[in-house]
C-alpha cells in the first residue's frame, strides 16, 4: 500500500504540475483521452504485471498488438462474422502465450530469449499477411469500435470511455484472482523462490505458463482495443514498443523484475502515469522529440526513490 | 606471544546475537580446533577473521598490533586464508591459473604465465599434490580440489589457515591424506583453526580446542584434556541424555512402504524399507551417501525410476509434491532458506501454502481464517518466537524459521513427516524444542523419516535407523542395536 501512495503522489504531481501551467490540460475533452489511453494501456499492463511477477518477462507484447491488429480487420475483411473472428484472435492470443509457457518451463529456454523471438516472429507475420498495407474497419463495425471509442455520458459534458469500464472489470479480477486465490498466492510465492514453493507443493510449471497465457491474453484484447481505436492500423508501427510501456507501468506501480511482488491498483496507475506524462509533453508543446528523454527521466527517479526510501525503512525496522 | 588474539567479539543480527564476548588465540605453528553445535557461532567467528563480516565491537591483534580485518584482501594482506566448506574456485579454469586468481603475475596487464606455472608448482610441492598446474580444474576430485585450495593460501604466504569441515565431502583415505598435509604445515609453523563436527578427527589432529556454545565460549580443552565427553559436555552444556527425551512408542500399523524403488542418482541400486505409525526412523550416512536423494525422490521432488510406495497400503506414485502432500507426506528441506520458507513472506502466508489447496474455498479463494488460525496455532504449539504472523520470516533466527517450516505440515495432519537434517544450523535451545517436536508428534501416530549427519541425533532419537553407503541401504540397526562404530561401520561401508 505505501508502495501505490508513492506511485499516486507522483500521478497527482505530474498532473497538478500540467493543470497548473496549462489550464486547458483539465478540458474534459483530454481527460477523456488521457483515460481512453490509460484504459487501453492498463489492460495490457496488468498481464505484463502477472509474467513480471514470476520473475518472468514478456517483450512480444508490442508485436503481439501489431499482429492481432492486423488479423481483426483482415478476418472481418474476408467477410467473418465478429464474434467469429473475436474468438479467432483471443484464441490465437492464448495460443502464444502457452507457447511461450511451456518453451520456458518445458523446454527450459529463458523467457527473455523466447518472447524476444516473439517480438521478431509476430512483428513479421503481420507484416507479411497484410502485404504491409494499412489495415482498418472503415465506417462499418461501429457496434465493435464502441468497445474502443464508446463513451458513457455521466453529467455535463464529461463521459466515461468505454474501455476504462473493461479495465475497471478486468482490474477487479485480477486484483482478486492475485490477492484472493490460491493461484495468486502461488504466483507471488513462486516468484520469490521457486525451489521452496515446488517444495511446498506448488505446481511451478503450470502457474508460469498460465501467468503467460494471461498476458498474452490480455495483449491479445489491447491489440484488437487499439486497432478499434485507431482504425487505421500500420502493420509495421502498429504497438511498437508497447511492451516497454507495459513493463515499465509495471515497475512503476511496484513489480520488481526479481518477481514476488506487485499489485495491480499500482500497475493501473503506473499506467496512468505514462499516459499522463505523455499528454502533458504534448499539451504543454515540450518538443515531442524529447518525449522519450523525459519519460526516461521520470521512471528512473521514480525507482530511485523508491529504492531510497526502502533503505530507509529497513534501516528503521532493524 | 600469540600469533593471533581476538578479545571479546560481538556480533548480532537482526533478532539473533551470534556471537557475545567471545575470546580466542592461536600459537604460531598450532592446530587449534574450534568446536560447537550448529548455530553457535563458529562460521560467524570465521567470517569476522576472513574479513568477510565485520564485528560489532571486539579486538582483533596479529603480533600483538591490533588489526581491523575489514575485508576478505585485509585479511589475505595479514596472512588469514579461509577454505570453505563449499570450494571457492573457478573450475572452468586451470589448477594454476586458480592458485594465482586475483593475484596474477603480470606485466603492463599481461598476464606472465611461466611465473605463474612456476609459483603454482612451488605451493603444489609444499603440500605434496602431484598433479600437473596446466590440468583443468574439474578434472580434479574434491579432495584435490580442496588440497589447491590450500596451496592457494600457502601461495598468498597464509600463516594462519581456516578450515571449515574440511573433510566433510572426503572419503577416509582422503581425509587421512589432508591430515598428514596438516602436519606438515604445522611443521613448517603455519598455524590451523580446524572446524568439524567429527569429534575423532579432533582428538586425533588437535593441540587444542575451543568449544563455543549459543555465541558464547563454552570452555577450552588442551592437549591432555581433549576427549569425546568433555567436548560434547561443553558443546551441549550439559548431559547428551538430557537432549533427547524418547519415549518408546508401540509401533502402529505400516505408514509408508517402499519396495525396490530405484532413485535416478543410483539407478543400480533397489531401495526396500517401511515405517510404521508412532515409528521415528532415522538415516545415518556419510554426505552423499544418498539420503536427500532418497527423501526427494519419496516425496515427489524427483520421479523414481522404479520400484512401489504404499502410504497406509493405498499405492502412490507422486509426479509431483502436491501428489505426496494430497497423500499425507511433508517434508522438511535440506535448506531452509532455499527450500524450505519463501523468507520475504510472512510466517502465515508460509505456514498456509501447503494448506492453499486442500483448504481452498470454492473458486480457488484462499481460506484466510483457515490460514490464520493454522498459523496462530503453530506458532503457539511450535513455540515460535516472533511478534506476529505477519512477520517476514528472514527476520526470525534459524531455530525459529525451521518450526515455521515444521508449521507447514502441522495443519494438514500428515502420515509421514520426512525431516532432512532437521536441526542444521539451528542453536541447542531450538534444537532441543524440535526433537521435543518430533516425540510429540510421534506420540499422536506420525510417522518420521528423518535424515541426520549428527551420529548424537541418530543415537538420541531413533527407534531404528537406517544406513546408507553410496546410494544403497548398508543395513538397519535397531534401537538396542544401534551405537557409533555399528553406524559407522555400515556407513562406510565396511561391514555387510
Amino acid at each position: 500500500m505505501k508502495k501505490i501512495l508513492g506511485i499516486f503522489g507522483l500521478l497527482v504531481a505530474v498532473f497538478a504540475l500540467t493543470w497548473a501551467i496549462e489550464p486547458k490540460f483539465a478540458s474534459s475533452y483530454n481527460l477523456q483521452n488521457i483515460i481512453r489511453w490509460t484504459s487501453l494501456f492498463g489492460i495490457v499492463s496488468i498481464g505484463a504485471a502477472f509474467v513480471i511477477i514470476t520473475g518472468g518477462i514478456d517483450l512480444s507484447i508490442g508485436s503481439l498488438i501489431g499482429l492481432v491488429g492486423c488479423l481483426l480487420p483482415l478476418c472481418l475483411g474476408a467477410g467473418y462474422p465478429p464474434l467469429v473472428a473475436i474468438l479467432a484472435v483471443c484464441g490465437l492470443s492464448l495460443l502464444v502465450g502457452l507457447l511461450h509457457g511451456l518453451l520456458i518451463t518445458r523446454v527450459h529456454l529463458q523467457p527473455f530469449v523466447v518472447t524476444l523471438c516473439g517480438l521478431l516472429l509476430y512483428r513479421g507475420i503481420g507484416r507479411w499477411v497484410t502485404h504491409d498495407q494499412v489495415q482498418g474497419f472503415g465506417s462499418s463495425y461501429e457496434h465493435l469500435r464502441v468497445l474502443a471509442i464508446g463513451k458513457i455520458s455521466l453529467f455535463g459534458q464529461f463521459a466515461l470511455p468505454v474501455p476504462f469500464i473493461i479495465l475497471v472489470i478486468l482490474g477487479i479480477a485480477a486484483a482478486v484472482f492475485l490477492n484472493r486465490t490460491i493461484w495468486g498466492r502461488y504466483l507471488l510465492a513462486l516468484g520469490r523462490n521457486e525451489e521452496a514453493a515446488r517444495y511446498s507443493g506448488v505446481p511451478i510449471e503450470r502457474m508460469k505458463v498460465l501467468a503467460y497465457i494471461i498476458c498474452s491474453g490480455t495483449a491479445g484484447l489491447g491489440g484488437m482495443l487499439f486497432a478499434l481505436d485507431v482504425n487505421s492500423v500500420q502493420p509495421a508501427g502498429q504497438g511498437n514498443f508497447y511492451e516497454l510501456y507495459a513493463i515499465a507501468a509495471a515497475v512503476l506501480g511496484g513489480c520488481s523484475l526479481r518477481g514476488g511482488e506487485g499489485s495491480i491498483l499500482g500497475v493501473i496507475i503506473g499506467a496512468a502515469v505514462m499516459r499522463v506524462l505523455y499528454n502533458a509533453i504534448n499539451v504543454l508543446g515540450i518538443p515531442t522529440q524529447l518525449e522519450f528523454a523525459i519519460i526516461g527521466i521520470v521512471i528512473l527517479t521514480g525507482v530511485i526513490a523508491d529504492e531510497i526510501i526502502r533503505r530507509i525503512a529497513a534501516r528503521r525496522s532493524d | 606471544m600469540a600469533l593471533l588474539e581476538a578479545r571479546a567479539i560481538e556480533k548480532s543480527f537482526p533478532g539473533v546475537r551470534a556471537l557475545h564476548r567471545v575470546d580466542l588465540s592461536i600459537e604460531r605453528g598450532e592446530v587449534l580446533a574450534l568446536i560447537g553445535e550448529n548455530g553457535a557461532g563458529k562460521s560467524t567467528l570465521m567470517k569476522i577473521l576472513a574479513g568477510i563480516q565485520s564485528p560489532d565491537a571486539g579486538e582483533i591483534r596479529i603480533e600483538g598490533t591490533p588489526v581491523h580485518i575489514d575485508s576478505p584482501r585485509r585479511a589475505g594482506e595479514l596472512g588469514i586464508a579461509l577454505i570453505h566448506q563449499e570450494l571457492n574456485l573457478c573450475d572452468n579454469l586451470s589448477v594454476a591459473a586458480n592458485i594465482s586468481l586475483g593475484r596474477e603475475a603480470q606485466r603492463r596487464g599481461f598476464m606472465q604465465l611461466r611465473t605463474i606455472e612456476r609459483d603454482a608448482r612451488d605451493a603444489l610441492a609444499q603440500i605434496g599434490l602431484a598433479v600437473d598446474p596446466s590440468t583443468p580444474l574439474s578434472q580434479l576430485s574434491i579432495a584435490q580440489q580442496q588440497m589447491v585450495e590450500i596451496a592457494k593460501a600457502l601461495s598468498t604466504q597464509a600463516r594462519i589457515i581456516v578450515m571449515d569441515e574440511p573433510t566433510s565431502s572426503l572419503t577416509n583415505e582422503e581425509a587421512t591424506a589432508l591430515f598428514a598435509v596438516i602436519d606438515e604445515l604445522r611443521e613448517q609453523g603455519v598455524s590451523i583453526i580446524y572446524i568439524s563436527h567429527r569429534l575423532g578427527e579432533v582428538c586425533q589432529l588437535a593441540d587444542r580446542v575451543c568449544v563455543l556454545r549459543d555465541g558464547e565460549n563454552a570452555g577450552q580443552l588442551t592437549r591432555e584434556e581433549i576427549d569425546r565427553d568433555r567436548m560434547i559436555s561443553l558443546m551441549v552444556g550439559r548431559d547428551v541424555d538430557q537432549l533427547y527425551t524418547r519415549a518408546s512408542h508401540g509401533a502402529g500399523p505400516v505408514a509408508l512402504e517402499v519396495e525396490e524403488l530405484v532413485v535416478p542418482a543410483w539407478p543400480q541400486h533397489a531401495l526396500s524399507f517401511s515405517i510404521h505409525r508412532g515409528e521415528i526412523v532415522g538415516i545415518a550416512g556419510l554426505v552423499g551417501a544418498g539420503r536427500t536423494e532418497l527423501l526427494q525422490v519419496l516425496f515427489g521432488l524427483v520421479p523414481a525410476l522404479g520400484g512401489t510406495m504404499r502410504v497406509e497400503g493405498t499405492p502412490l506414485v507422486p509426479r509431483a509434491p502436491a501428489d505426496a502432500i494430497r497423500a499425507g507426506l511433508g517434508l522438511l528441506p535440506e535448506d531452509r532458506k532455499l527450500q524450505g520458507l519463501v523468507l520475504e513472506m510472512s510466517v502465515r502466508h508460509n505456514i498456509g501454502l501447503p494448506g492453499l489447496r486442500p483448504h481452498a474455498l470454492r473458486g480457488g479463494l484462499v481460506n484466510r481464517e483457515r490460514e490464520t488460525s493454522d498459523s496462530k496455532r503453530a506458532v503457539e504449539q511450535l513455540g515460535i518466537r516472533t511478534p506476529h504472523i505477519d512477520q517476514q520470516t528472514r527476520h526470525l533466527s534459524g531455530g525459529n524459521q525451521q518450526k515455521v517450516v515444521l508449521g507447514k505440515w502441522l495443519s494438514l495432519n500428515p502420515t509421514v513427516l520426512f525431516l532432512d537434517e532437521p536441526t542444521r544450523g539451528v542453536d541447542v535451545g531450538a534444537k532441543e524444542e524440535i526433537y521435543r517436536l518430533m516425540e510429540e508428534l510421534a506420540g499422536r501416530g506420525v510417522a518420521i523419516l528423518f535424515a541426520s549427519s549428527e551420529m548424537e541425533e541418530i543415537l538420541g532419537m531413533a527407534d531404528r535407523a537406517l544406513v546408507m553407503h553410496e546410494g544403497r541401504i548398508s543395513g538397519q540397526l535397531q534401537r538396542g542395536e544401534l551405537s557409533e562404530e555399528a553406524i559407522m561401520q555400515l556407513a562406510t561401508g565396511r561391514a555387510a
